[in-house]
């Protein structure tokens, strides 16, 4: 490149984020009124606007500047952003005409409009859309471009209440956003040719890329990015739907930015990409379809905004075109138009919205005669109109001439006649539609009636159209002093800083072949013009494939084909999901074993001892009964209670006491969810299994059974293949961490993320119990509650006296037994999670005991507070850390020696535990407390701790009771 | 010794997947529950066993230790699997008090939710 002289400027970042960091003030600021929402959306935009301006000096002397922050260095995904000739002529473009649109939006949308939400859309599109054009990184411009296609959907459908304006938004959202993930897969194969995603370096590989075997499916999968971003045919179709927006949002996304995205990149990739034959053949041709076409359809359509969305297709092709002959001059014509289209485009979008904001109607049909009406908008619309027709001395005519000999040096596949003839039929079409833009809406005579009075609209609404207006003339006048300089640079950005072709930009270059093909072309525009009647006769005659039906048709397929997979899979049959899983995970463990090799045995085994044997006789026996009752499901029930208990004691025979607290406890715990659930459930299980059925399950389950049994007895007998961490925890536990107890310290210190993310889990875990018990007590289920009769006879005595004592004297000893737990957890079997589990048993007893309604009634905190502390203790403890520039979860520990009581030591652990407490405290009470809920009936508050009444289930003292009230 | 505790493990497991591939909601609970306990002393067994050696350190004197790290991983899948157990619980009575069915399976008539029908 001429000049690598790399500028670093953090206001780069700047430019990129004022639009999004703005994007939050129209939608709050609209309480004030709509100026005030306006206000604040241009003065943004203006900033960033003048945060750009004050680079020129840079740009212009060809230097690069540049913003430089390591996002996500390990994918190479870096917020890089620069800024070089080419970045700056878009963000120009799209900051500048944003302004101006603000300003007409402003005067355009009616009362009834939500203005703040429209300013707020468009802002985060122009904030993605300068995004686009600064960043340095392709992943990072893969990110604005997605950013782009959402918001640009917000706009189209802006007007919610049109089926259109949402079936565009639709549309333009599945064409662009598929084409954007076609082209994040280029990107992806562009970077890896290339080994780094940042732009600067990509453009400096071009024969690197251009010989890899995988140029040719990058450059498919970019441009089908580029191609549906701008729609070019076969893509095009999108882009007149969209038209159902706002016309200050067609102005925007159709003149200077959206559509110009896939230009913008295609320029920026033209020194690495283009010069291939493929290229030309691929873009080039693409281009001239485009062009052609947009520009046939385009003299057909009644509606104006149509029409200016078919020139916009048409247009697009032809930089398009020029982009894909790959040559220097043709590169500068490319720039160049863009410049002049988004000018007059953008001015004759406004017109379009003035005539349809004051005369009610877009239908050309309707229209005519209007110049006497409004002469401000007729002068305005002309001027454009006629530069996109290409007349002298408009800046139009100037990038058209230069387009139209540009093609006179080119060849396609030999033949020296077919793209010159092409594009002067194209510029002829597009003369003799601007030409009925003039001629069918302007001029003729005066209509009887319109559907409004028309009048020239206020200022503020031709202001920014005329402002164009007048830079549509100036730039034709005098284009070498003022875009001279501008398309210099930008060109030079494009071909990749060599040196600039030979080119003029002034109206006379003598008797060139372009300007007799533009002479033919006006004079042909003039007589299609006149001719229009008879050229729709026959174009209505014509058989035309409507792209919006097959579009729909499509999707419908589309729908229906994952429709018909998702239903075929996920057709609600969970126990065959189960059964591929298990099947699936036997296979792949039966796979492993088969090709894997195994160790000899390193270990000698423990000898068994009576006690533990026995133990196994119940558990194994307890199991094997388990399958065998499992239909008698109280009964099985206390099974598995029998194999807790007895994995619990294993657990305190294998050297892990704590394992066995939190066994035993959480046994407890779930023994009693799982009887109340059962109160609510069918005490029976019935049999609906074809024994067939039954068999198949056995055998996959002991095939199971054996191969995880083989498994760990492998292991078991087998020293570790290599060293573990576990020496590492019981050397530092003590010293690092202030704790004898090695597996409370891994708990709280060594691995206390993990248990912050538990204790986090389990809070939700039961915040979904409780928020599900409402959702179904909120239904008539409620009802079936109340009315249900209990499986079994109740008991007359449901409090019983004695257990009611006896928890009531146990609840201070069980919580002392809790508070001990926990304190002694840091060096002896304890800690935060059995304690916590310690006393929600504790408060369970009271709610067996003495009734929910009677310890409901008493209780002073709530379990959500519990758990909410628990988590914010638990973070707040390990944010500590930060602030003794430790990181988070650092522990700390000391001594304290405060006669005349022992030495005792201090660990921030317990702060955590702290919070693991409750936390665990809180979830447990909170699901057992959400269950209880479900056996809520009115009248069970007791004024009396005890109630006993004998008489409660005798229905004929019942019915005496009632016969008395 | 772990003979007997691979045995224990083999059993339990294969008791709780014939649980789970019952169709009603209360074996498939307990064939979880089941299979938690196996797994949990799979997790725990990976750390090789050992008799009277607890991961407390004895300021005293060097004693054995057995491994801290499974325990400390199983000791938190514990409770963790009670939240687990919980919540399936709920469902599962949630879905029979809506319905007065305890199927896990969705059966062709009670297709309710037929995704995308409205849409």
């Amino acid at each position: 490149m001429t000049a690598q002289t790399g500028v670093s400027h953090l206001s780069l970042f700047l430019i990129a984020a004022l639009p999004f960091l703005g994007a939050v003030f129209p939608a709050l600021l609209i309480r004030a009124g709509r100026n005030a929402a306006a206000s604040a959306a241009g003065l943004t935009t203006f900033l960033a606007l003048m945060g750009l301006l004050i680079h020129i000096p840079s740009v212009m002397r060809g230097d690069v500047v540049t913003a430089r922050f390591d996002w996500i260095p390990g994918l190479g995904l870096n917020a890089n952003f620069m800024l070089d000739g080419l970045g700056f002529l878009f963000a120009l473009l799209i900051l500048g005409i944003g302004l101006l649109i603000i300003l007409y939006a402003r005067f355009y949308l009616s009362r009834e409009d939500p203005m703040g939400q429209f300013y707020t859309y468009l802002l985060l599109f122009q904030g993605a859309m300068v995004g686009i054009v600064l960043s340095d990184n392709i992943l990072l411009l893969l990110i604005f471009w997605e950013l782009t296609s959402l918001s640009s959907f917000l706009l189209i459908g802006y007007w919610r209440h049109l089926p259109e304006g949402r079936q565009g938004a639709r549309m333009a959202l599945a064409v662009t956003g598929s084409g954007g993930l076609a082209m994040i897969a280029g990107m992806l194969i562009l970077g890896n040719i290339v080994g780094s995603y940042d732009l600067s370096v990509i453009l400096q590989n071009k024969d690197l890329i251009q010989s890899s075997p995988y140029y040719m499916p990058a450059l498919i999968l970019i441009l089908l990015g580029c191609f549906t971003k701008s729609a070019q045919f076969p893509f095009h179709f999108w882009l007149p739907h969209a038209m159902a927006a706002p016309t200050p949002v067609s102005a925007y996304l159709h003149s200077a930015t959206m559509v110009k995205a896939g230009l913008f990149l295609m320029a920026r990739m033209w020194p690495v990409l283009a010069g291939t034959d493929a290229w030309f053949y691929i873009v080039a041709t693409t281009g001239l379809i485009t062009m052609l076409l947009g520009a046939v359809i385009a003299l057909f359509k009644d509606d104006l905004k149509a029409l200016l969305a078919f020139s916009t297709v048409s247009h697009l092709g032809l930089v398009t075109m020029l982009l894909g002959f790959g040559t220097k001059f043709a590169a500068v014509a490319a720039i160049f138009h863009i410049i002049n289209h988004a000018t007059f485009k953008a001015a004759l979008f406004m017109t379009a919205g003035i005539i349809d904001h004051e005369t009610g109607t877009r239908d050309i049909k309707r229209l005519g005669g209007l110049r006497h009406l409004m002469p401000i908008t007729f002068t305005i619309g002309t001027i454009a109109a006629l530069s996109m027709a290409g007349l002298p001395p408009l800046n139009g005519f100037l990038s058209k001439e230069m387009m139209l000999e540009e093609t006179v040096h080119t060849t396609w596949l030999h033949a020296h006649y077919l793209v010159p003839g092409l594009a002067l039929l194209a510029a002829l079409f597009s003369a003799a539609y601007s030409f009925r833009f003039v001629a069918h809406v302007f001029l003729g005579p005066k209509r009887e009636e319109y559907p409004a009075h028309p009048h020239d609209p206020p200022v503020g609404l031709w202001l920014a159209p005329a402002f164009l207006v007048v830079l549509v003339v100036l730039i034709g006048l005098y284009s070498k002093a003022i875009v001279g300089p501008l398309v210099a640079v930008v060109s030079s950005a494009v071909i990749g800083g060599e040196k600039l072709p030979y080119y003029s930009l002034k109206l006379w270059h003598g008797f060139t072949p372009a300007l007799y093909m533009s002479v033919v072309a006006t004079l042909g525009g003039l007589f299609l013009l006149s001719q229009h009647k008879r050229g729709e006769q026959i174009w209505n005659a014509l058989p035309r494939p409507e792209a919006k039906a097959i579009f729909e048709a499509i999707i419908d397929a589309l729908t229906r084909v994952s429709r018909w997979i998702t239903d075929e899979l996920h057709n609600g049959v969970i126990s065959r999901y189960a059964i591929v899983l298990i099947a699936f995970t036997v296979g792949i463990g039966y796979y492993a074993y088969a090709t894997g090799t195994i160790g000899v045995e390193t270990r000698v085994p423990l000898q068994p001892q009576i006690i533990p044997f026995i133990g196994w006789v119940c558990l194994v026996g307890a199991t094997l009964a388990i399958m065998w009752f499992h239909r008698n499901r109280l009964l099985s029930l206390v099974l598995i209670g029998v194999v807790g208990l007895i994995v619990s004691m294993a657990f305190n025979y294998l050297s892990a006491p704590d394992l066995a607290l939190t066994q035993i406890s959480v046994e407890v715990v779930t023994m009693i969810l799982l009887l109340l659930s059962l109160n609510f459930l069918p005490t029976e299980t019935p049999w609906d299994s074809s024994a067939a059925r039954r068999w198949r399950d056995a055998a996959i389950s002991v095939v199971a059974g054996i191969g995880s049994g083989a498994l760990i007895y492998a292991l078991m007998m087998r020293d570790f293949a290599f060293p573990t961490i576990s020496e590492f925890h019981l050397a530092n536990s003590y010293k690092g961490g202030g704790g004898t107890n090695v597996v409370n310290v891994i708990l709280v210190d060594f691995r206390g993320f993990d248990t912050f993310g538990e204790i986090i889990v389990l809070g939700i875990a039961a915040l979904i119990i409780f928020a599900l018990t409402e959702a179904v007590l909120g239904t008539n289920v409620r009802g079936y509650l109340l009315n249900r009769k209990p499986h079994w006879p109740q008991s007359g005595d449901s409090h019983p006296l004695m257990m009611v004592v006896a928890t009531r004297v146990m609840m201070p000893i069980a919580l002392m037994v809790g508070a001990y737990i926990f304190f002694r957890g840091h060096n002896q079997p304890g800690g935060g999670f059995i304690a916590g589990l310690i006393v929600a048993i504790a408060y369970l007893m009271q709610y067996m005991a003495s009734g929910y309604t009677w310890a409901i009634e008493r209780q002073r905190f709530y379990y959500h507070g519990s758990i909410g502390w628990g988590v914010l203790i638990a973070a707040a403890t390990g944010l500590g850390a930060w602030f003794n520039e430790r990181p988070f979860l650092t522990s700390d520990f000391g001594y304290l020696h405060w006669p005349p009581l022992e030495e005792f030591e201090w660990a921030t652990a317990i702060l955590f535990d702290t919070g693991v407490f409750l936390a665990v405290l809180g979830a447990v009470m909170l699901a057992l407390d959400s269950l209880s809920r479900f056996a809520w009936q009115p009248g069970m508050a007791q004024e009396f701790p005890m109630d006993i009444n004998p008489l409660r289930d005798d229905p004929s003292d019942q019915d005496k009771e009632k016969e008395q009230a | 010794m772990e003979a007997l505790v691979a045995s224990a493990v083999g059993v339990m497991t294969a008791a709780g997947i014939f649980l789970i591939l019952r169709r009603r909601t209360f074996p498939v609970i307990l064939g979880l529950s089941l299979i938690t306990y196996a797994v949990n002393v799979f997790l725990f067994a990976t750390g090789r066993l050992a008799l009277d050696a607890p991961a407390v350190l004895n300021k005293y004197k060097d004693v054995p230790y057995t491994d801290p790290l499974p325990q400390a991983l199983v000791l938190t899948a514990i409770v963790i699997s009670f939240g687990m157990t919980a919540v399936i619980v709920m469902i599962a009575l949630s879905a029979y008090l809506s319905s007065k069915d305890d199927h896990i399976d969705m059966r062709p008539n009670d297709s309710v939710d037929a995704a995308g029908e409205d849409a």
